[in-house]
């Protein structure tokens, strides 16, 4: 090495202090620690804002969050309603986006599902049998999301349009839909549906063990279960796996990609649509532009962050819905904004995302080693 | 002496993850001199020189330009430098002409440009050096040999007195290649400091003045051009002696199991990718399709794999060892499989058509075959046995068999994909690139099993880049040529100038 026959670096040199390297291979568990302490970290964040913003101590909030999620039996059965539901929709999402069919219209399918879902209970409510007229809403239900996705599908499969800005504006038309509706069927100028078949129940999922959501949690657990196997190991959950990866080799496999991707949508929109036959017949017996609530959207951060494998959304979803019921928790004992409370939701949402960074990442600081040789 | 020292590396080390790309180099480059960089692929070539192009940032080490210590971050770093790399894919904008590509990205210190300077300047360069080109010329009307004078031409406009090929004549005839060294040997008495990449000994030979040697990220040695010859430069590059012939059995019986005729593709630009063209491919041979890249080689396959849209008056007939025929235009993959037809078909572009890369070796066995039998789910376990088998036979090294395939290196891929095709029992196995991204030893695995397939009386096409080994493994060489069929040779006494030529002028075929 005859280093010193050359000059000393210039001073002008720019030395970047850090850059960014891909990491692979990261392991599993490795991936959730990070996770955990972005997490911690999140949490920690709030406590400096609830303590900077509001003077209090940030362990009795965080109580108070836990309390409300937890807290009784009674707000146990809410948390858990609120997860199935979110749990539900992401189920929907997941086939889709597994395929990279980027359904941002779960929204429209909810509200579509739920609108078919309060027609029938409107209609046949109280002329059919309970048992039969949940059947044939929950199929109606199915049929009509089904449809709402099959039309961004079709054009996709046959014209490749753009799936994202089609989803996306049929949430407007369902949307409009819905309200056009609800105008029709409000007999009391009050801008609602109002409960539908209150004294009758007719079209309401009955009771189990004493608690109404009992079955629709039930529901979306068999759900899970069936989705987790479909995806993993049916032969149309490969083909699924193969069209999202390379289009070109599903051709090449022999596979029809247009039909997989009108049938994967389908499912897909069915799903969601259901979701909405859930909240209508099992949590609100009514039907609104509010019915969705945003949850179809929530949805797409729970399929992502869980990676598309169904146990794993379970927890996503579990923990979203705990923070959202803590902060409304937060809210009323503090006597909160509740859109501080949304803050702190968003916080420990910023870091999870965040944290993704991290375990495809790594930051490396360059050392300028003295003899590398 | 340190006046003729271009560039000085020291210590230079890359990592992507846990793979070492480059590990501590440190070499020389010099004015007045053409230097190759010799190496198989995969051994940090391309990344030790993106490093002085301003591509990527090396981990450790240091690095001198002129004799002075430097950190080149940007592409534009590297040009204030003098430093201009041509990489393999070129980076042209296709809908502006020459000289527009040319000042795009430069600072000037005016905001305007005068179109006529530049031209002026272009026209300058192309004198001295004996570069045709027009500046006036939309780059969508080049052919790839221009494209690439172009690229040159972009870098030397710029001042650049250290230029970087990054395999220069991979994409060009022999014709092509003569001409581009001679212009890199005006290029070094001009007094420049030239680096080639590449992996073909025959070039290093004739051209450069030393040769630096990397394998498997590590500087192995530099040898002066003229003490080399291709056993030494192999055995440097591979680090173990091999044998460079490949063995060509007569073939056996052959007998037609193929006959293309009056075939036309229409690709999505509407231009005919196949135009009118007709052969036949026999049992038990290898026949052998040369031709410069995007003559048709893809379309061809793709057509006969039932992949492409056929023009009406083409056909594919498949003839069985009965004699039996059947047309296979217009019949949809899966349908020429259930023909009890067996096509073997290695894609070009393997992680884009042939594997799922997210997908382990298990998951992709069963690609063609995976809707077997009546239930719903999937039957893993024929797959993973032969993905055990050809894990075991073919030597893939992986660690395990669920590991996705994306993360095996260019040679394993290869075995994976072809390893399940020749699994197929195929009567036909097609290949296009079937050695590309693979080092020598590994090239000649494929080349035997190629050559077992053939002898077990299978019709092997195989399409290829390298002339050498086309004329070593092939029986027949079928040349394409803009989408013809530009003659059919006798591999055993076909001259190499004879097919450079067809592949790009078209003759008129003899009766």
């Amino acid at each position: 090495m005859k280093k010193n026959q050359f000059e000393k670096p210039h001073d002008s040199i720019k030395e970047p202090l850090v850059h960014i390297i891909k990491r692979e291979d990261v392991p599993a568990w490795e991936a959730w620690g990070i996770r955990i302490v972005a997490v911690v970290l999140g949490m920690m964040v709030c406590a400096l804002f609830i303590q900077g913003i509001t003077d209090l101590n940030p362990f009795k909030v965080f109580g108070s969050m836990f309390n409300g999620a937890l807290g009784s039996s009674s707000r146990i059965w809410q948390t858990l309603k609120d997860m199935a539901l979110l749990l539900c929709i992401s189920l929907g999402l997941a086939p889709s986006f597994k395929m990279r069919f980027w359904n941002v219209g779960a929204e429209g399918q909810i509200l579509i599902g739920g609108l078919v879902s309060a027609a029938l209970m409107i209609r046949f409510g109280n002329s059919m049998p309970s048992g039969i007229l949940l059947m044939i809403m929950a199929g109606v239900s199915i049929l009509a999301g089904a449809i709402w996705g099959l039309i961004p599908a079709y054009f996709k499969s046959r014209y490749n349009t753009n799936e994202t800005l089609f989803t996306l504006m049929m949430n407007y038309v369902a949307l409009q839909l819905v309200e056009f509706f609800v105008d029709i069927w409000d007999k009391k100028q009050s801008h609602s549906v109002g409960v539908i078949n209150s004294s009758t129940k007719g079209g309401w999922m009955p009771y189990l063990f004493k608690q109404q959501f009992f079955l629709m949690v039930l529901i979306v657990a068999v759900l899970t279960i069936g989705m987790y196997f479909y995806l993993k190991q049916s032969k149309q959950g490969y083909e699924i796996a193969v069209v999202g990866e390379s289009e070109n080799t599903a051709r090449y496999a022999g596979i029809n990609v247009a039909k997989v991707i009108r049938r994967t949508v389908a499912i897909s929109a069915g799903i969601c649509g259901f979701a909405g036959f859930l909240e209508v017949s099992s949590v609100s017996h009514t039907i609104s532009s509010l019915t969705a609530g945003g949850r179809g959207f929530t949805a797409i951060i729970v399929a992502w962050l869980g990676k598309f494998n169904p146990f794993a959304m379970t927890l996503i979803s579990a923990l979203l819905t705990f923070m959202s019921r803590g902060a409304n928790q937060i809210a009323s004992d503090f006597n909160f904004n509740k859109h501080a409370s949304s803050i702190l939701t968003g916080i420990i949402l910023f870091f999870i995302l965040g944290s993704e960074f991290f375990i495809n990442y790594k930051l490396v600081f360059r050392k300028h080693g003295k003899e590398a040789a | 002496m340190n006046e003729s020292i271009a560039v000085r590396m020291d210590g230079i080390t890359k990592r992507f993850g846990s793979v070492i790309a480059n590990d501590r180099v440190s070499m020389d480059i010099r004015y007045s001199e053409i230097l190759s960089i010799l190496g198989e692929n995969g051994s940090g070539k391309t990344t030790l020189m993106n490093m002085l192009a301003g591509i990527y940032y090396p981990d450790e080490g240091f690095l001198y330009v002129n004799g002075k210590e430097v950190t080149i971050t940007s592409p534009h770093d590297a040009f204030e430098l003098g430093i201009g790399m041509i990489h393999q894919h070129f980076k042209l904008i296709d809908v502006f002409t020459a000289a527009e590509n040319i000042i795009l990205g430069m600072k000037g210190e005016k905001r305007t440009y005068n179109i006529d300077e530049v031209n002026q300047k272009v026209k300058e360069i192309c004198d001295r050096y004996g570069f045709d080109i027009d500046p006036k010329m939309k780059v969508y009307e080049m052919s790839v040999a221009q494209k690439q004078t172009l690229e040159i031409v972009k870098i030397l406009y710029r001042g650049a007195n250290i230029l970087i090929l990054d395999e220069p004549t991979a994409v060009l005839t022999p014709q092509e290649t003569e001409k581009l060294f001679n212009i890199l040997r005006q290029m070094r008495k001009d007094g420049k400091a030239i680096v080639l990449i590449t992996h073909k000994l025959n070039e290093v030979l004739e051209l450069s003045d030393r040769v630096t040697i990397l394998r498997k990220g590590q500087y192995i040695t530099t040898i002066p051009t003229p003490v080399a010859n291709e056993q030494i430069l192999t055995e440097a590059m591979v680090g173990e002696k091999v044998t460079l012939d490949i063995e060509r059995p007569d073939p056996v019986n052959p007998q037609k199991r193929l006959s293309v005729k009056h075939l036309t593709v229409v690709n999505q630009e509407r231009i005919k990718a196949l135009d009118d063209v007709s052969f036949d491919v026999y049992s038990g041979e290898i026949l052998g399709v040369a031709g410069i890249s995007g003559c048709g080689q893809k379309e061809l396959l793709e057509a006969i794999a039932g992949l492409q849209n056929i023009e009406s008056g083409g056909s594919v007939e498949y003839y069985d060892k009965d004699g039996n025929t059947k047309e296979l235009v217009g019949v949809s993959p899966r349908e020429i499989r259930n023909y009890g037809v067996h096509l073997s078909f290695v894609p070009e572009d393997r992680l884009g058509m042939g594997l799922v890369g997210s997908m382990g070796m298990t998951e992709n066995m069963m690609l063609k075959d995976y809707d077997k039998g009546r239930s719903p789910f999937l039957n893993r376990s024929e797959s993973s046995k032969l993905a055990d088998e050809i894990k075991s036979e073919l030597d893939v090294v992986t660690p395990s068999i669920d590991t996705p395939v994306r993360k095996l290196s260019g040679g394993n891929v290869q075995k994976v994909l072809v390893g399940r095709e020749i699994a197929a029992e195929p009567a036909i196995l097609m290949t296009a690139y079937a050695v590309r991204g693979l080092d020598i030893n590994k090239s000649y695995t494929i080349y035997n099993l190629l050559n077992e397939q053939k002898k077990k009386g299978v019709a092997v096409i195989y399409v290829g880049e390298d002339l050498d080994v086309l004329m070593a493994l092939s029986d027949r060489i079928l040349v394409l040529c803009a989408g013809h069929v530009n003659g059919v040779l006798d591999a055993r006494t076909a001259s190499k100038e004879e097919i450079g030529l067809r592949m790009t002028n078209l003759v008129k075929e003899e009766a």
